[in-house]
């Protein structure tokens, strides 16, 4: 019976290490999709076409609450996993519940952006500019969707039977899937903001 | 309701109905065969549902052996097409039908042929070579399997439902815009590779972190067969290119479907920038193709020389260069575009270079043949007929690497002449000679050799009759893509050649349908029971053939690079300790995760939103029912694997 166990448990702890392995693997090929979409960008900025460029269109304040929101929830995911450690399940869940009200605060300013564009005539089928930029942006606003509906999926398990092993492995991904967002937003708010409004 | 499906889209020439009636007919007729042999429920539990790689692997063996019947047959009619349409007479095929004719072929080939056969080849060898039970993620791998079918689904079925594109098989904008091009064609094509290669880039994460982390102990990076070197630089270009691509076909879709300008010619957009982008993984993708083959020809040669492998560190260092290289070099595909001549020059001196570790692997394998006492059975005639037409491909690719000769040749049959020579060279034949030396592991027979031979040397002249009529017409000025030419040019009894040519590489398909059934039918003669028919010398032959679901009873250790060779001549025997082993259980959730993948695509490409979004909720609904499943795995007790011995 013994033996039984040990073969469990060194199974479960090499499931664990290679779903990290792969993960981490995904991220990075997310990443070269980002960095072909960030070359794209470069490339069409300064297609504006006779329509308004960066200088005219982005409002660096709000690009910049929206930056300290992203950043904040990246912190409070962390927290959450401090929580995972002490196996405190009620912590786990609520820093998680957090995290996922930053993040549809995150959401919201940027469709809220996206609005203002488009109903000032700004739309993506403007420029090869605007069409990069929405292109850009709003694939890093499908990711963190999918993150926000990520944590419902994992987070109501949680609530009912607790903190499993399956279940940390799940949460260590989705933070790792997290951050990577955070850090793909420095490079967006750095290159598309900063860079196109000073 | 139908978005913009209508009765138009069933409505095609004779020609394309015959081609549309008869794959119905085929299906119809298997579909019966299912039902008169009553196997639906053991091809359900032993294929459909299985997450074992090696039933995986067989999977994608049989759709990528279909999709190559299909290719050939695109390849087939444009040849006959060039036959006659010549001077006064045009032909039989439609001007329309000619350029779908040669973008599904381009398509069907590189996507569901050259890439299905890498993942059968990976499924089958990669677990049992590095002494692993299975991949790292079973559930993905069958997840991975199905989207690749739902791609090459797609394209079938643009044969009866509306129309393939007609752009060529790596479609260009503007042409592939919605200005030029505004019906389903081009979707077909988005939809299909974009499906297929998400498949294949879940697949090159889910190698990747199996041969990362999954080899059995002792074997350390340097004690890998070749095979998985080559595999390894196979999954680095996949997981660097494919999302490149993923990007790519994604932006041509905006462009599309909400009016984007990426790539439109007004508006501020950049055609050129898909044309680099899609080249960025494009070229990658070639070496995706035949680094495995280059892995196969090592591990057949080393085994029927009886030698081990000549240069093996020279090997690694060469597959490196060539991974590292491939990612340098896009440019060479459109020296046309006017970059400049610094910049042509950059790209046209790193093209050259991969021509380096490319001869270096080849006197590699010729001096692992040298000395040796070489076995000439067929995987070693394809390794002969590699070197010689993959030799000829390298050398006009060297050519045409120089810009100013590229100028001369740029989209000319020559140009398609010399990838030919390299992937059927390379890929093709490479696959041919691992499928007749890792057959008896799948199958538990032996291939008939005789046939083997008789298929191997219809190839060989058909390829010769075939392609290098195509250089000289290159030279003479023939452009890819020609549906017709003057007669004047006198290029007529070249191109009857050429499609002679194609005819006798149909015969030798024919010879490779006929070796497999009677090897089938004459199995008792060639069972193989020790599990080692070719005096083998990497881990796989270490397994019973076939081997069981869980590959090794006892996860061997390792302590040299030809691993099985030295246990053999070692004459140890401990007495093997068994231990409980822990598989996954079947699951019936990828084959769903395919069929709505499949209405997905679909449904996107004739606009039928509302039923697409349908489709998309039922993949996450898959896939929150997976995740929420608790007793994915079952537990084989070690006193039934040792029962089993």
């Amino acid at each position: 019976m013994t033996e039984h166990l040990d073969v469990r448990a060194h199974h479960l702890e090499e499931t664990y290490s290679k779903t990290i392995f792969g993960f981490w693997t995904y991220l990075m090929t997310d990443c070269i999709l980002f960095a072909t979409l960030f070359a794209t960008f470069l490339v069409l900025h300064k297609n504006t076409f006779g329509g308004p460029g960066a200088k005219e269109l982005f409002s660096l304040p709000f690009a910049l609450t929206e930056t300290l929101i992203l950043l904040t929830s990246s912190f409070t995911c962390t927290l959450s996993k401090l929580a995972a450690f002490r196996n405190d399940k009620n912590k786990v869940i609520a820093w998680f519940a957090v995290t996922f009200l930053l993040g549809v605060a995150f959401i919201a300013m940027e469709l809220n952006e996206f609005a203002h564009l488009v109903h000032d005539g700004n739309s993506w089928q403007r420029s090869g500019f605007l069409t990069a930029f929405f292109t850009l942006v709003g694939t890093h606003g499908l990711h963190i969707s999918t993150g926000l509906l990520w944590m419902i999926i994992l987070i109501v398990p949680v609530f009912r039977n607790g903190l499993t092993p399956v279940s940390l492995k799940r949460l260590t991904c989705l933070r790792m899937f997290w951050h990577f967002l955070d850090i793909v937003w420095i490079f967006i708010f750095t290159i598309v903001y900063l860079m196109g409004a000073l | 309701m139908f978005g913009r499906l209508n009765a138009d889209a069933f409505k095609h020439d004779l020609i394309e109905n015959l081609a549309g009636y008869s794959i119905l007919i085929g299906l119809v007729v298997v579909i019966y065969l299912m039902f008169h042999h009553q196997r639906w429920k053991w091809i359900w539990k032993e294929y459909i549902t299985s997450l074992d790689p090696k039933k995986i692997g067989v999977m994608y063996l049989v759709v990528a052996f279909l999709s190559l019947i299909k290719g050939l047959v695109d390849a087939l009619m444009m040849r006959v097409q060039q036959m006659f349409s010549v001077g006064e007479s045009f032909g039989y095929l439609e001007p329309d039908h000619y350029q779908q004719l040669f973008t599904a072929h381009g398509t069907t080939m590189i996507f569901f042929v050259g890439m299905g056969i890498v993942f059968a080849l990976m499924n089958f060898v990669v677990p049992l070579q590095i002494g692993a039970r299975d991949v790292a993620f079973p559930f993905l791998n069958a997840v991975s399997f199905y989207l690749y079918a739902v791609g090459a689904g797609l394209v079938v079925i643009s044969l009866v439902v509306g129309v393939f594109s007609g752009t060529g098989w790596v479609c260009y904008p503007p042409l592939s815009g919605l200005a030029y091009n505004p019906g389903v064609g081009v979707d077909y094509w988005i939809w299909s590779v974009q499906i297929a290669g998400i498949g294949s880039l879940l697949s090159g994460l889910n190698f990747f972190a199996t041969i990362v982390k999954m080899r059995c102990s002792g074997m350390t990076l340097m004690k890998m067969p070749i095979f998985i070197w080559a595999i390894l630089g196979t999954l680095i270009l996949i997981l660097f290119a494919f999302p490149i691509l993923t990007a790519t076909i994604g932006m041509l879709t905006l462009d599309r479907y909400l009016d984007m300008h990426f790539f439109t010619p007004d508006f501020g957009g950049n055609p050129m920038m898909y044309i680099n982008l899609i080249w960025a993984w494009g070229h990658p993708e070639v070496y995706i193709l035949v680094l495995p083959g280059f892995g196969v020809f090592s591990e057949v040669v080393a085994t029927f020389s009886q030698k081990r492998l000549f240069g093996y560190v020279s090997m690694i260092w060469a597959l490196g260069a060539i991974t590292f290289l491939s990612f340098i070099v896009w440019l060479h595909h459109f020296f046309t575009m006017g970059a400049g001549a610094n910049v042509n020059a950059f790209f046209g001196i790193m093209t050259m270079l991969i021509a380096v570790p490319t001869g270096v692997k080849i006197f590699n394998w010729l001096f692992t043949m040298h000395r040796g006492r070489v076995l000439f059975t067929t995987p070693m005639l394809w390794f002969l007929g590699f070197v010689l037409i993959f030799t000829i491909g390298g050398m006009t690719g060297v050519m045409m690497s120089m810009a100013p000769i590229d100028f001369q040749v740029h989209n000319s049959l020559f140009l398609i002449a010399h990838f030919h020579s390299v992937i059927i060279g390379g890929v093709v034949f490479g696959f041919f000679a691992a499928f007749a030396y890792w057959f008896p592991k799948i199958a538990g027979f032996k291939l008939n050799e005789r046939l083997g031979r008789y298929a191997f040397w219809c190839w060989m002249i058909g390829f010769i009759l075939a392609f290098m009529p195509l250089y000289a017409l290159g030279l003479m000025g023939a452009t890819r893509r020609l549906d017709h030419y003057d007669a004047a040019t006198g290029w007529q009894p070249l191109f009857v050649v050429a499609a002679v040519g194609i005819a006798i590489i149909f015969l030798g398909i024919g010879f490779q349908i006929l070796q497999v059934i009677v090897s089938i039918k004459h199995r008792k003669q060639n069972l193989d029971t020790t599990g080692d028919p070719w005096n083998g010398r990497t881990l796989e032959w270490a397994t019973p053939s076939p081997p069981p679901e869980y590959n090794f009873a006892v996860i061997p250790h390792v302590h040299d690079r030809d691993a099985f060779w030295t246990m053999k001549h070692a004459r140890v025997h401990h007495k093997p300790h068994y231990e409980d082993i822990i598989m996954p259980k079947n699951s019936a959730i990828p084959p769903f995760i395919g069929g709505f993948s499949f209405l997905l695509g679909f449904c996107l490409i004739w606009h039928i939103m509302w039923l697409a979004a349908f489709s998309f909720v039922g993949i996450i609904i898959c896939m929150i029912i997976r995740l929420s499943q608790k007793e994915t795995e079952h537990l084989i007790s070690a006193k039934e694997v040792e029962k089993h011995i």
